[in-house]
């Protein structure tokens, strides 16, 4: 099994180490929790290692105009300093990953992709490069930390100055922090404000007890893959091989404002006109007890499966079982009924997300 | 607790009480209780068969039971407040059961603590 460079950090600092995506990664903190972790990112701060996400560089002159075609959403209005969301789709109009791509300048670019599709995104890029355009897959050599909550800029501010840190939200700026060249971005999965911090992998150590110095007194805690999964899914974010595959289409996920069909041609286009949505992504709350969990099977009122939960949980911040579904495009009806454990029960239809913080 | 049986799938019985719960190495693995499905008053419980479920906010467990019998009373407590399994496994007792016989697979507070010390 793979380990990040804040395995032994993660460790010390309690960390409940499972599996995930190859990585040893820390679940939750023994003195903490997942839904105390939860909190933690809501009210003040928390702290995850991210250092499984890939880094795929390309550079020259070509750079733009390959990842115009590679991706669904158009990169034209991307500035210097700016990071979009995208998807990237296959030829079928199917999903290789969900992305993000970060513009350092016209001919240089950084994609973050998961973890889970690092190599296989590191194939599909690398086979559909355009004319000059070189690829570097610096995902081995890249650590990852994620500062989220409503204090991350505080935290941030008490080492950083003022002029090295992005204002808005989905920029970045690349900094020298204590003779180290990171990246510092306004980015981040849990539906807060926060700060990705992208480093080199001999810093890494550092760059977290830089981190916990500053952010403690503030109370923000490390927080692991639990609560990352719980916040992600309050902000309806939604996530690689739960919400999307390479079967489900671009825009059957409620992800339009990624997709931009008058963008002249990218992979994909051609298969997302030529097939309209057979299915929709949306939220559900449970009106019965009990609670939706992944893969469980969704029917309408005349008891014909129409679907299944792609990810379902306990919402820490509701107090209350929510789920996404993907669900038959025809289906409009305001109920449904979710299969546990043999038992039909009964949920309401609620606009995404369930969680929206107050700007 | 030194009076209290267990299954090494981590449930306690009380003879005492005729109470059946999980310990506190359960509760401490599965994380936050975030949901608990139990019988209904009047339904037989066997040993060795789970008889409910409790969910943290990751995972769905079975609930093994200790003895089989007739459940008398279920910890309503435990609908609207599941996090007290959290606070006191042993406490927090799930069903109260007239038993007819007890699982020949109980083992001692002790030998428990033995098969579960980290």
């Amino acid at each position: 099994m793979l380990r990040t460079p804040y395995y032994s950090k993660m460790l010390a600092a309690g960390g409940k180490m499972v599996e995930f995506t190859g990585y040893e990664l820390p679940v939750q903190f023994e003195s903490t929790g997942i839904i105390t972790e939860h909190k933690a990112v809501r009210e003040k701060a928390g702290l995850f290692d991210v250092s499984h996400m890939g880094e795929i560089y390309l550079r020259g002159r070509d750079a733009f105009a390959s990842i115009q075609n590679l991706i669904t959403n158009d990169i034209t209005t991307l500035k210097d300093g700016g990071a979009r969301y995208s998807l990237l789709p296959n030829a079928e109009g199917g999903v290789v990953d969900d992305i993000l791509v970060y513009r350092f300048n016209a001919e240089e670019y950084l994609l973050v992709v998961n973890a889970a599709n690092t190599q296989k995104d590191a194939a599909w890029i690398e086979a559909r490069l355009l004319g000059d355009t070189q690829f570097e897959n610096a995902s081995p050599a890249t650590a990852q930390l994620a500062l989220q909550g409503p204090l991350a800029i505080e935290i941030v501010k008490q080492f950083i100055s003022a002029a090295d840190i992005p204002e808005k939200n989905y920029t970045f700026k690349t900094l020298t922090l204590e003779g180290v060249k990171i990246i510092l971005s306004r980015t981040g999965y849990t539906g807060e404000d926060g700060f990705e911090f992208y480093c080199p992998n001999a810093f890494a150590e550092r760059m977290f007890d830089l981190l916990m110095e500053h952010g403690r007194p503030f109370g923000m805690v490390p927080a692991g893959l639990g609560s990352r999964d719980t916040l992600r899914m309050e902000a309806a974010m939604p996530l690689y091989g739960h919400e999307m595959n390479e079967e489900t289409l671009c825009h059957e996920l409620g992800l339009d404002f990624a997709i931009k069909m008058n963008k002249e041609s990218f992979i994909g286009k051609d298969a997302l006109l030529k097939n309209p949505p057979r299915y929709q992504r949306l939220g559900i709350k449970m009106i019965d007890r009990g609670i939706a969990r992944e893969h469980c099977p969704i029917f309408n009122d005349e008891g014909r499966q129409i679907g299944y939960v792609s990810s379902g949980t306990h919402s820490p911040t509701l107090g209350q079982a929510v789920g996404m579904i993907r669900v038959e495009k025809e289906f409009t009806a305001s109920t449904l009924w979710v299969e546990v454990r043999n038992k039909k029960l009964k949920a309401g239809i609620v606009p995404l997300p369930f969680y929206k913080r107050n700007k | 607790m030194s009076k209290l049986k267990f299954l090494k799938s981590h449930e306690w019985y009380s003879a005492e009480n005729n109470t059946v719960g999980i310990s506190d190495f359960a509760q401490h693995e599965l994380g936050d209780i975030v949901f608990v499905e139990l019988p209904e008053v009047g339904e037989s419980v066997e040993a060795g068969e789970a008889f409910g479920n409790v969910e943290s906010v990751k995972a769905v467990s079975e609930i093994y039971s200790p003895v089989s019998g007739t459940v008398t009373e279920v910890n309503e407590d435990l609908q609207s407040a599941p996090e007290l399994i959290n606070q006191d496994a042993y406490a927090a007792w799930m069903i109260k059961v007239k038993v007819s016989s007890v699982s020949d697979e109980l083992i001692s507070s002790d030998d428990y603590d033995e098969l579960t010390k980290r």
